[in-house]
This record gives C-alpha cells, structure tokens and sequence, in this order.
C-alpha cells in the first residue's frame, strides 16, 4: 500500500450527542441551529413545548418574556415550572428550566408583558431570528404580529386550548434549497443525454451485467426510431406497455438488469426540464432585480436561470445523483462517474456566473461558497420560495376568506374552529375575562354575538355552530397539556424548518382537533 | 379536606387541576355518550387508574411527562435499557451524569420530583421478564417501543389474558387497550389497540416497512453503494480476521474504527466514494434518525387517547393516526381493519397450505414462516403430536443441544418426516409469548381430487 491507513475520524462529542437529528439536516443545518437565538413571548404550556423542542435539538440561544409571576394553577399543565417558583418571575422560572435541558445553549429572560415591551421598547425584537409566541388575546396579537412584519421577524404563534390547538407562521418570504422531498424523482437526462452520456451509451456493449439505464437507453432509441426518430419518451400506458415489451421480448434468461429496465419506464423519463415552481422563482422580481441586499438565495437563482437559459437549452444543470441499479462494479461506478463529473461541471457553471454577479453588485466574492452553489444545482428542480402572509390582514375583509365559505358555512369544521378561537380572543380583548372560566352558559350568548358580529365584518356570510362554542366556553381557558405538547412538537420543527432552511414548513395555518384527531392546513 | 393532604397544592381540590376540572365536570356537546361528568373522574385518575409506559426512550419520557400533567397519579414504567449520550437530544428527562443510569429509574425520579402528584414505579427489566398477573393489574397500556419484536409480544400477552364466557364472546373486563406509538425520523404514527376487538399489531403486520437487505452476492462481487462495503465488512470480513476475538460490537469505538478502515480500503479498491465515520456506524447499528419533536407529537397523541379512554370524556380515535412533517404538517386518521385470519387475534387455526409434501423440506417452512409477510417470524421452533400420541420436537434452533439433536430434520421433506394432511404444528417464537397452531394443508391432494 503507497498510504497509511487514514486515521478514523471519530466523532467530536457535540456532534454524538446530536447524531440522531444530524442525520437529518446535516452539519451545516446544525450549523444554522447552533447559529441562531429566538424569543418566546409568554409562557405557557405549548410555549416552553415549543421552547423543550429547540433547546434540546441546540439552538443557539433563547430569550423568555413574560412580565407574570407563578401560581399554583399554571402547575397543573407546565412541565417548566414548579413550586418552588410559586410567587417568582414566570420567565425566569421557565428559563431556568428550560435551560437545564442543555448546558450548550444560552438562556435569557425579561420578567416584563408582551404589553409592556411593545409599548415602550418595540424594537426589542429586532435582534431574534424568529418569535415565538402562545394564547394572546386579539388586539396584542395583532400589535406584535405587525411590528414584526415591519422588523421582517419570522413569528410562529400557537394557540392551545381545551382540545384544540393552531400553529400560524407569519414570515415575508423563505427560501428553501434543500427540500427533501420524501419521493425523489432521478433526472437521468435519457430522452436527451448530453454529449458524455451519448458517448458512453453509445460505446457500451449491453450485456446482463450493465445498469438497467443502459438497458433502457438501448430499446428506448429503437423504439423512438419506430416512432419517427424523434427524441421523445413514451408518454403514455400504451406506449410504455409498448416499450416494456420491446424489453421483455429480448430477455433470453431473467436479467435482472432486463427486469429492472421494465420496471423503469414508469418513472426514468420527463425529468431535467424547468418546473412550474421554478419557473416563478425564475420570473420573480427578485431574481430579476438583483441588489446589493439581495439574499445569496436570489444571486444564486438568478446564475441558475442565466445557465440553464442561455447555456443549456431550456435544461437543468445533471444532478449527478445515480439511483442504485444491479450490475457489476465496473459498469455501474463508470456509468455514475459521468453523472457526477457533468454536475460539478453545469455546477461550476453557476458558481461562476454567481461570481460575475458578485463582483457587479461589489460583494466579496466569498459570500456564496462553491458547495452550497453545487447544493442548489442538484436541488434545481426542487427550489421552493413561500411568500407569507400578514396576521392582521386576516382581519380584515378579503377575498381570500371568502372562498372559506361555501353555502353559508365555514368549509370543514376545522375552519369553523379556526374562527371560533379568534372570536375567543377577541371576547378576552372586548370583556376582559375568559370565557366559560366561571359560567358557561352565559358566556356561550356572549361568544356567540361576538363570532357573529366578527364574521359580518369580514364579509362571510356563514355562522359558527353553537356547538361549538359551547365547547370552547366549556373548557373555560383549560390549556391540556397533551394538546400543547402536540402542537408545541409540530411549532417546534416548523421553527427548525425555518432556520436551517430545509424542509417545507406549513403555509400558513394548522389546525388540530384533538377531538377527532383531525387536522388541516389552511392558507390564511 | 385538605386538612387531610399534608401538601395542599397536592390535593385534588389543588388550583393547579382547575383547567383539568372543567373538562372532567362539564357537559360539553361533543363528549362520549356515557361520559358523566364529575369530581369522581379526577379522582379515579389521580388515585386509582393504573397506567403503564412500556419504553423510557424517546416516547416514553414524554408519556410519563404528558400522562403525569393529564392527572394520571400512578405509572409504572419498564425499559431493560441504559442512558447514552445520543439519547439526550430527545430524551429529555436525562443529563449528561446520567449516562449510564437505568432510563426507567432516571425517568422516573426525574417526574416524580418535578410532579409530586405522580407516583412512578420503574422496572429496569425487559418485557419478557413479566407474566400475565403483572400486566394484569393495568388500566391501560401505552408503548413507545422501537422494536417490532416487543410490540408483537406484549399484543400477544394482552390476547392471551382475555377471557372468554361460555358463548364465546370476549369478557370485556379481561380487555387492557394498549395505545402504541412509534417514530422514524419526521414520521411517526399512534393506534389505539383494544384487544380482541379492533386490529391488533398483528393484523396490520404488513404496515411495517420491510428491512433493507442486501444480497450476499452483491456485498461479496459488485459492490457499488459504500453501504455494500461496510457490509461486506460486517459479515464476512469481521469473522475471517477476527481482529479483536470477539464477536463485533457497534457500541465500541475500537470495532466501528477497526469496520470503517477497512471498508474504506474496500471502497478505494472499487473507486467507490461516500464512507464516512457516521454512515459506518448507521449501517452497522442500524440507527434510525430521531428527533425530539416527533417522539414529542406521537406521544401526545398517545397520551390524548389514553385521557380518552380512562375519563370516557370523548370518544376514542378510530384507530390509526399517520403523521408526517417532512412537507408542511400532515395526518391522517383512519381505521384499521381487524384481520379475520389474523395469526394472534383471531382466534381461528392457522392454515399453512403445503403445495408437496414430498418436496417440501422442514427447512422451507421456516424459511416461509421467517420471510413471509403473513408470519413474519425470527426462530421459530417446532414441534408436533402424532396420532399415537407421541409428541416430537421438529427443530428448536434456540437450544443448542436440541438444535444439534434436531438438525437433521431440516433437510427431510415433510412427507418423510411423517406428517400427514391436517397435522397440527405448535409454533413457538420471540414474536409472541405464546404458542400458535398451524394446520398443515396439502394441496396435491385437491389438484388429484380435481
């Protein structure tokens, strides 16, 4: 042997500790996690469920508002307190606690009310990368979803009560590369191979030995020459029928490569083409007007467009990423080696137009790295842009609520339940208690007229079923601990979906019955 | 009455059950039919509903934290295992001093001393260390379990303790529901079990995903993923080189250093890329990624039907929750069927259809009744009783003096072994802590017949 045998790399300790999550959204998520601090208005029982799902994944740091002190009632569905704290500062109780979970992460608190901080330091949210915030009632929450707005602060609100519970995310805009769609398709580029590809096909004898895909390539060009020698895949059943059996009909003993070819005509082709998704980023003003804040996300979108344009005939750049296949090791490892030398190539591509665009805009040429430039190649196809929604705007009349209503009713009751937690919140703004907190049955009259009342001034013409705010004044403010646990699991990862910028988070409402252990996700 | 409490904050007039209260002392529109709401639910969960939480991973510590704040006051909590250091991104109730510790006993010091109104006993034991007058004494049981082999077992206990009256119909006080949770990654889902009468874990066999094999002959000649390499490792190179004398361990940074140079010599060899320290060791201990917030939604949702089913305060779900967070949030609710031919629950003998008896080995039997995704199981021993009465061991491959003395049999077709048409074979296996019968059944003689 010319070389030592390398050194094994064992594991630093933080990344043991957090091997299990790193599997998922890799070092450089973690990363981002580790980079991060968020601030959690009001404690309560899904507030620190949410707060126990970043703490213990290691998030950077976490600040806690809260300007009220402990009693024995928020004992009975808080796991973040206890009664030693009874009569102390609920934030510093919570903090504590909270930070206990993980000697790595960095715990702050303020002991004053949301109330309090936006009126007389409202910037104080501008540091956070994103805030959390639990069970407020109307007219605070619209004040602090709308300084957020304004501070382009992420905001993830949960509501839990009784058995019901809603996630809402208000943020402008989040872009994400790295998707991880549970159902990969492979773009394997056979209906137009490019020039390393063809030459390889072209070169290479089929025998039972090969990769499949040069099986396929093989019957697919005899079968397009049947078809009038175009380039095109079958599209169709019958088609594919036709190309299966052009396969099957050749198969002298069961290959298994045969075999597997056949099962690939389903899904080998259509790849490589800009989609509809893509298509919008790439028409979107963003990528159009690049600026000198312009997020690296948009330089970058803007490099794959020019590329994919103007240098690739209308084709995205070769993901490079070859699906398993039987064959021997010779074949397959060659077959796969021209995947990926054309994806770093159509990567380097971008890279270097990124830089052209950079040093236009006078940035440093190091503010997008050659990886996540290789990154967002092979994740072309899958780039996602979600543009959020204001909070208050839901507030106001709009023809999006409108298409919520069919035949004078909230479509599903889901929905129904969305509004009715709103008119309890306007119901603790407009009377000042909760409702149901001591009689149920009058408070029932008084939701009713204030739900109603609401959607008049919405513009919907539909009503909220007695029964159901029956139901929300008979859990008379209860928060349950196992509906905020839910919930505060589901916020929690959508907040991890928004820093570490993989995974779609929701857009933009969750609702859960715990009831019927039913949920929907609305566009609000 | 709280003269009677020493700690009136631990009573059940106690403030901090009050949000609890309105739900359990309302009428409320949507409850269950028999629910009658009053003190007395309260009561019953804080002082007699006996619970018990199978697993103190990553599920289990949120139940015991989730069913302890719904007003549960006794729990009992089994897990066999210790606490490690990748455990504590999820499993919260343990620090890093506790590494090494019982996570049962951690578990449960840790509730009891942050929620004084519960009371948890911990059995640092597995499963299989308990008989039925243990599980006997539960309400309800609830599993966060990561293997299917003790789920499959503590369903089969729970089948086995029903009672049946003189009509055959089950006794429903002899029913325990066990709720079962499980979690993958950003996938996880929870199904309410009532034995003997909706699905059991049995009947829904097939909803377990497959394990990824690879054939031998692939690790061994054309290896092309870096997952090949480290096989190839793993099974034959580990045992030919016998580098450390001992059987290899995952848990052991000398073995996975020892499995990870090797196999990226293997890779260099066939100019295969992507070994890498982390995937070694996922390959070799078949790790599944976990993480805190999905072990925390499925335990919720457990924890919710366990509420439902002690207060009779709603109805409980029906009966399959699928939840997934990969793609914005998504679940899906839906019932799952209660198999008539199921192998645990049926109650009705299990046909084994035999194509020839005379070249049919015992060996293809097993090998059906390990692979097929009807059975399912791991080592299964076999025995049988023949028409005089004599009862003969077949194979038994657990007990190495009986699977020497039985070894043998493997090789001989069922017809040379003696056994006729609508024999009957007891099956005994780690899957279930009892016996199955399996009735033998030829189909030659029906294609004759025909």
């Amino acid at each position: 042997m010319s070389s030592p045998a390398p050194k094994s790399p064992e594991l630093s300790d933080k990344s043991k500790k957090y091997d299990r999550q790193i599997r998922l959204w890799g070092e450089h998520g973690q990363a981002l996690l580790e980079a991060a601090t968020i601030c959690l208005v009001n404690v309560t029982a899904v507030g620190c469920e949410t707060a126990k799902g970043l703490v213990l994944p290691g998030i950077g740091g976490f600040m806690v508002a809260d300007g009220s002190t402990v009693t024995e009632m928020d004992l009975g569905n808080n796991f973040f307190l206890n009664a030693s704290y009874i009569g102390k500062s609920k934030a510093l109780a919570c903090m504590q606690l909270l930070q206990e979970l993980n000697p790595d992460v960095n715990g702050e608190y303020v002991d004053e009310s949301i109330d309090y901080i936006l009126a007389n330091r409202p910037s104080f949210f501008e540091s956070f990368d994103l805030v959390i915030a639990s069970n407020l009632n109307e007219q605070t929450l619209l004040l602090l979803s709308n300084r957020l707005w304004v501070s382009n602060v992420p905001l993830v609100y949960c509501r839990s009560l009784g058995m019901l519970g809603t996630i809402r995310i208000q943020l402008k805009e989040h872009c994400i590369i790295e998707a991880h769609p549970d159902n990969r398709q492979f773009d394997l580029r056979l209906e137009q191979p490019f020039e390393a590809l063809r030459e390889h096909l072209e070169s290479t004898e089929v025998t039972s030995k090969v990769p499949w895909l040069l099986v396929l390539y093989k019957y697919l060009k005899a079968w397009q020459s049947k078809n009038g020698g175009g380039c095109q895949a079958p599209s169709n059943y019958r088609e594919k029928t036709e190309l299966r059996e052009v396969i099957r009909a050749d198969m002298t003993a069961d290959e298994e490569n045969y075999e597997e070819a056949i099962k690939a005509v389903n899904t080998a082709f259509g790849a490589g083409l800009v989609p509809l998704s893509l298509k919008e980023i790439f028409d979107d003003d963003a990528c159009e007007q690049l600026h000198k804040k312009s997020d690296a996300f948009w330089i970058m979108a803007k490099a794959l467009k020019h590329f994919v344009v103007q240098e690739n005939k209308g084709y995205l750049p070769v993901p490079g990423v070859l699906p398993d296949m039987t064959a021997n090791t010779d074949s397959y490892i060659a077959l796969q080696h021209i995947y990926r030398q054309q994806a770093a190539q159509d990567a380097d591509h971008v890279y270097h137009k990124c830089q052209d665009y950079l040093k236009a805009l006078a940035l440093p040429m190091d503010s997008i790295d050659e990886r996540i430039v290789r990154l967002l190649c092979r994740e072309a196809a899958g780039l996602i842009v979600l543009r959020g929604t204001r909070i208050s705007d839901e507030y106001e009349k709009s023809c999006r609520l409108q298409s919520l209503v069919e035949d004078n009713e909230l479509q599903g009751s889901l929905t129904a339940y969305n509004f009715a937690l709103r008119a309890y919140e306007r119901f603790l703004t407009e009377c000042g208690n909760i409702p149901g907190d001591c009689t149920v049955e009058q408070d029932i009259g008084r939701l009713k007229s204030i739900a109603s009342k609401m959607l008049v001034d919405l513009g919907l013409h539909a009503t909220i079923s007695d029964d159901i705010l029956h139901e929300i004044c008979r859990f008379g403010g209860a928060e349950l601990h196992a509906v905020s646990a839910f919930i505060g699991g589901c916020a929690a990862q959508e907040v991890i979906k928004i820093l570490t910028k993989q995974y779609k988070p929701i857009d933009n409402t969750f609702i859960y019955n715990a009831i019927s252990t039913e949920s929907v996700t609305l566009r609000l | 009455m709280s003269a009677t409490s020493p700690n009136p904050s631990l009573g059940l007039q106690s403030k901090r059950w009050n949000g609890l209260r309105n739900i359990l002392e309302r009428e409320g529109p949507f409850c269950k039919d028999d629910f009658s709401p009053s003190p007395d639910n309260l009561e019953f969960l804080q002082t007699k509903c006996k619970v018990l939480v199978i697993g103190a991973g990553g599920l289990g510590c949120e139940l015991l934290k989730d069913l302890a704040l719904m007003g549960f006051g006794d729990l009992h909590v089994i897990d066999m295992d210790t606490i490690e250091l990748s455990n504590l991104n999820r499993q919260f109730l343990f620090r890093r001093s506790d590494i090494g510790a019982s996570k049962a006993e951690c578990a449960a010091r840790f509730i009891q001393n942050r929620l004084p109104t519960c009371r948890v006993t911990p059995h640092f034991a597995k499963i299989q260390d308990f008989d039925d007058t243990f599980y006997q004494q539960f309400h309800i049981i609830v599993c966060g379990l990561d293997s299917i082999v003790a789920r499959r077992w503590i369903n089969g206990m729970l089948l086995s303790m029903l009672r049946y009256d003189s009509d055959n119909t089950i006794d429903v006080s002899s029913i325990i529901p066990m709720i079962d949770g499980g979690t993958e990654g950003f996938k996880g889902n929870a199904r309410v079990i009532l034995p003997g009468f909706t699905a059991c874990i049995e009947c829904t066999l097939d909803l377990f995903p497959p394990q990824v094999n690879y054939p031998l002959c692939t690790i061994a000649n054309t290896p092309r993923l870096p997952e090949h390499c480290i096989e190839y490792v793993k099974i034959i190179q580990w045992d030919k080189e016998n580098p450390f004398n001992v059987p290899l361990d995952g848990d052991d940074p000398q073995h996975l250093a020892w499995v990870y140079e090797r196999a990226l010599e293997r890779a260099n060899q066939f100019n295969i890329t992507g070994i890498t320290y982390r995937l070694v060791q996922g390959v070799i201990k078949h790790i599944i990624p976990a993480v805190a917030s999905t072990n925390a939604v499925i335990a919720a949702a457990c924890a919710t039907e366990v509420f439902k089913i002690a207060t009779s305060c709603y109805d409980s779900m029906a009966n399959y929750l699928n939840f997934n967070d990969l793609d914005g949030i998504y679940t899906y609710t839906y019932e799952a069927e209660k198999s008539d031919t199921c192998l645990a629950c049926s109650n009705a003998p299990q046909v084994l259809p035999i194509e020839d008896p005379n070249t049919t080995t015992l060996e293809d039997v097993i090998k059906l009744l390990c692979e097929s995704a009807r059975f399912q199981l791991k080592s299964p021993g076999l025995t049988t009783v023949f028409q005089d009465g004599k009862k003969k061991t077949l194979y038994m491959a657990n007990v190495k003096s009986i699977e020497e003395a039985t070894r043998k049999n493997l090789t001989q077709s069922l017809g040379e072994l003696g056994l006729q048409d609508g024999q009957q074979l007891t099956v005994t296996d780690a899957t279930s802590p009892t016996a199955m019968t399996l009735q033998l059944k030829y189909q030659t003689n029906e294609i004759e017949m025909n």
